[in-house]
This record gives C-alpha cells, sequence and structure tokens, in this order.
C-alpha cells in the first residue's frame, strides 16, 4: 500500500509531526494540521516513526503530541529540528533504560 | 442497527453459541481438551491455575473460571475436574447454576481419566443437543459487549491501529452498548488522561491504585517499571518517552468516559467503557475479557500477532500494510497509517463497527476459522507452591 503522506499530526494542538517514511535532512515536507498544510524544512533526517517539531518550543515547555504532553523540551527546539531522548525529558519517570518492557 | 446474537436466560446475549469444556484445575486440562477436540459445538478453556496456589490466588482463580464459565457466549458448560484441586468447583456449579446455563461435572479421581472422558463425551453431547436448537434473534446494538486490546506493536500502532480501534469504542460507548479494556501495565505515564476520564474521583482513585499495585508488585522482585520505559527497542522506533508510548497505548480505549474499574475476573456489568486490572500479556488478558463478559475483542496490532480464544471471536487490527500482506492468515483488517488523525478517524471507526456487526452476526474471523486460541492462561500473584 502507498503511502501518500510522509508526516502525519495526530492532533491540532501538537508541535510535533512523526514520519511515515524516511524523510532526508534539508527537505520540505508538508504536513496536515487539522485541515491547515504546513510546510517544515527538516535540520536533520528524520527516520520512519520519528518526530520533528512544526514550532518553536522553549526549554522546559511542553512537547505535545496526541494532543497531550510527552514530556518537556530539555533544550531549545527550533521548527523542523529532529524530536527524540536528546532534547525532550519525561516528567512521569521514564528515563529510556535498556530493558524494559 | 443490530445484530442476531443468543438470548440467555441471565439477560445477557451471546453471539456464539458453544458449550463450554472447562478445566477447573491444570492436572484436567487432558481430559478437558480430549473431549473439546470430539464434541462438535464445544469450546475448551484450559490452563495450568488451580492448585500449589496460595489462598488470594484461589479466589481469583475460582472467581475467573465461575466469570468464564458464564459468558455470553456460551449456552452451557462441562466442568471437568481432579477431585482434589484447591479451585472451589462447588461454588462455580452454583454461579453457573443461578446464570440458568445447564452444567455437567466430571471427576477424574473418581474412577479415572478414562471413565470421566465417557461420561464427560455424553455429558458434552447431551447439552451441545440442547445448544444447538436455539435460534438467534435480531438485538439491538446497545446489546454490544466489546474489549480491546493491543499487542506486538509498533509504530503504526499508536498511529493508526489503536486510534482506530479507539473510535470503533467510541462508536460502541455512543450506541448504548459497553467496551472494556485494560492491561494496566499500559497506563504507566497516562495516568494522568485516565483519571480525567474517570466518571468521578472515586473511579480516579481506583485507576491511581491499580497502576501502584502493579509497581509495587515489581519493585518487589527489585524491577523499576518506569526506568525500563521506553525501552531501547521503543526508542529505536521512535518512542522518547514513557508518557508517549502509554498515550499511544491508551488511544484504543477511545475517549469516552471511565465508568469503573474491576477486578481481574469480574463480569462487568452495566453500559459505557469500564477497566479490568490486568496484566497486557495475551493468553490472561483475553481471559480477563472472557471473564468481563465480552462478545468480541478487537485486537489491534502492528508486528502482527496469532491469538484467538476458544470461544470469544478475536477482530485482528493492523496499521501495518508490510504486516497486513505477510500474514494473511492472522489480520482481518488494515486501517491507513494516517487513520489516527482528524475526520477520517470516524469513517474508519465506523468500518470496524460494521465489522463488529458482521462477526456478532455470525461472521467468522481469521482466529476462528484457523482454530487459533486455544491456550490461554489465567493471572495470578502470588507464588506457585
Amino acid at each position: 500500500m502507498e503511502v501518500k503522506e510522509k508526516a502525519v499530526v495526530l492532533n491540532e494542538n501538537d508541535n510535533v509531526a512523526t514520519a511515515l517514511a524516511d524523510l532526508e535532512a534539508g527537505s520540505s515536507v508538508t504536513v496536515d494540521v487539522a485541515g491547515k498544510m504546513v510546510t517544515i524544512q527538516l535540520a536533520s533526517p528524520i527516520p520512519f516513526g520519528h518526530k520533528f517539531s512544526l514550532a518553536c518550543i522553549e526549554n522546559g515547555a511542553p512537547v505535545i503530541k496526541y494532543g497531550e504532553s510527552i514530556g518537556k523540551a530539555s533544550t531549545s527546539i527550533r521548527v523542523g529540528d529532529y524530536v527524540h531522548v536528546h532534547n525532550v525529558s519525561s516528567t512521569r519517570g521514564g528515563t529510556g533504560n535498556a530493558g524494559g518492557a | 442497527m443490530s445484530f442476531f446474537g443468543y438470548a440467555r436466560t441471565d439477560g445477557t446475549v451471546g453471539v456464539r453459541n458453544y458449550v463450554g469444556v472447562i478445566s477447573t484445575v491444570g492436572c484436567a486440562n487432558d481430559v478437558a481438551y480430549w473431549i473439546a477436540q470430539q464434541i462438535k459445538g464445544t469450546a475448551p478453556f484450559l490452563h495450568q491455575a488451580g492448585c500449589g496456589q496460595l489462598k488470594p490466588d484461589l479466589e481469583t482463580v475460582t472467581r475467573t473460571l465461575s466469570s468464564i464459565s458464564r459468558n455470553p457466549n456460551l449456552a452451557g458448560v462441562l466442568l471437568v475436574s481432579l477431585g482434589c484441586e484447591g479451585t472451589d468447583v462447588e461454588r462455580i456449579e452454583k454461579e453457573i447454576t443461578a446464570s440458568g446455563r445447564p452444567v455437567r461435572k466430571v471427576v477424574i479421581q473418581n474412577a479415572g481419566a478414562t471413565v470421566a472422558l465417557n461420561e464427560g463425551l455424553l455429558f458434552a453431547q447431551e447439552l451441545v443437543r440442547e445448544a444447538s436448537g436455539m435460534r438467534p434473534q435480531e438485538f439491538d446494538d446497545s446489546h454490544l459487549v466489546i474489549g480491546v486490546k493491543c499487542g506486538g506493536s509498533d509504530t503504526t500502532s499508536g498511529l493508526a491501529s489503536n486510534p482506530a480501534t479507539g473510535a470503533a469504542c467510541d462508536r460502541v460507548v455512543d450506541s448504548g452498548g459497553t467496551c472494556i479494556f485494560g492491561e494496566t501495565t499500559e497506563f504507566l505515564g497516562a495516568e494522568h488522561i485516565l483519571t480525567k476520564r474517570a466518571v468521578n474521583t472515586e473511579v480516579a482513585d481506583k485507576l491511581l491504585k491499580i497502576v501502584d499495585a502493579m509497581e509495587k508488585r515489581a519493585r518487589a522482585i527489585g524491577a523499576d517499571m518506569r526506568g525500563g520505559n521506553p525501552s531501547a527497542g521503543n526508542i529505536a522506533g521512535g518512542l522518547t518517552s514513557i508518557e508517549e508510548k502509554s498515550l499511544g497505548a491508551i488511544a484504543k480505549s477511545g475517549t469516552r468516559p471511565i465508568q469503573d474499574v474491576y477486578n481481574y475476573g469480574e463480569p462487568v456489568t452495566g453500559k459505557g467503557l469500564f477497566v479490568v486490572d490486568s496484566p497486557g500479556r495475551e493468553p490472561e488478558f483475553l481471559s480477563a475479557l472472557a471473564a468481563a463478559g465480552a462478545q468480541i475483542c478487537l485486537f489491534s496490532t502492528g508486528l502482527g500477532v496469532p491469538q484467538g480464544f476458544p470461544f470469544m471471536p478475536v477482530i485482528k487490527i493492523t496499521g501495518n500494510p508490510v504486516t497486513f500482506q505477510r500474514l494473511p492468515d492472522h489480520i482481518d483488517m488494515l486501517v491507513g497509517m494516517t487513520a489516527g488523525k482528524g475526520c477520517g478517524l470516524r469513517a474508519i471507526g465506523e468500518k470496524i463497527y460494521q465489522e463488529v456487526l458482521a462477526v456478532a452476526s455470525g461472521k467468522q474471523t481469521k482466529a476462528e476459522i484457523l482454530g487459533y486460541g486455544n491456550f490461554p492462561g489465567l493471572y495470578t500473584v502470588g507464588p506457585i507452591v
């Protein structure tokens, strides 16, 4: 099955999108945010299933997916930045140590 | 909307019409299995519990076996007992009888397995003959009791199949039906979302309590549930935090209010969305749904898993097109990878709901046709002694 969209935004309040394919650094990706098309230039490669930023997220501000906080930015995140464990910290205790369920 | 089901005297509605052959202890499994192999129209329930366990666990086993025996999809029950088990077989018999279902029992220690087998074959045949005389009747869809589950998850689960399953769950609740979910381990990090959906503070407290108890059990053997989440594999797949992992998992329960929280093995009564305290592992969790009274299970998967259940149809849904193509014998439905967002979600929820109605009226799931799912389990927490 062909995947038409390169990335998905699950809730209109989200400030991150999830890649539906391996995306290249420097490429422009157009995502549908609640019916509004937004084009983002990627600062780095984004693997399938990983996230990039749709907005400036200040250090300490919530990173929003599914319309809910999935953690706080641990540094200032710019539009198009790769968003993952290097710049997000959990507020619920999950530290990402290996060996979990 | 409506479906064709079987009216039970306890007021529930079955979507299948099996005679359950229920083993009351692990040592009785073989005879139960032999009977179910021979007599068409029966479905076995086999497990390893009911002996060499402490009292609270034996209570869980008795309660769960009794509830499973009264699942709406069962018209009658044959209990296969060893004789000396810790399970309270007499109580199970009484509770089945009180539900209006015919019940028979064979006991292996009375005269050996061959005699129990002979008696059991005749009992099962007689019960199936009685059950087969029933005709399905039309019921409106408020009679649906649907369980939801996710397993073999990958990145597509949180993006597609879980939200799509959640949309179907909302549809069931909005039509006046009942939806049940659980897998307490997957609430970690998303308790604050779930408690917001609780109908009152009492239910919110129950949700926090079951998560806390589960974490304490892990700590008792020196493990930290939070520290290990998300796992290295989760992180490699793109999951950043425990919040993200749990939000993706609970998306399968939709968005409607949580009415109450039940213990493992308790039958759920009432309409709307409910939680059953349970582990996520398939054999034990599917038994929790059957005990809760679910007629059908919606099972969201990414990597693809084969499990069914002996008398509860399991509908497999994936958002991963590769899995759908690779496992045509296991996966019933494919939903698009952008299913989880916006207005498309409602339509996908409706498509799954129509499949639920079709399966309720007799359409066979792939796991049913394949006969996959004969080895469920019972969840207990204490030591085996």
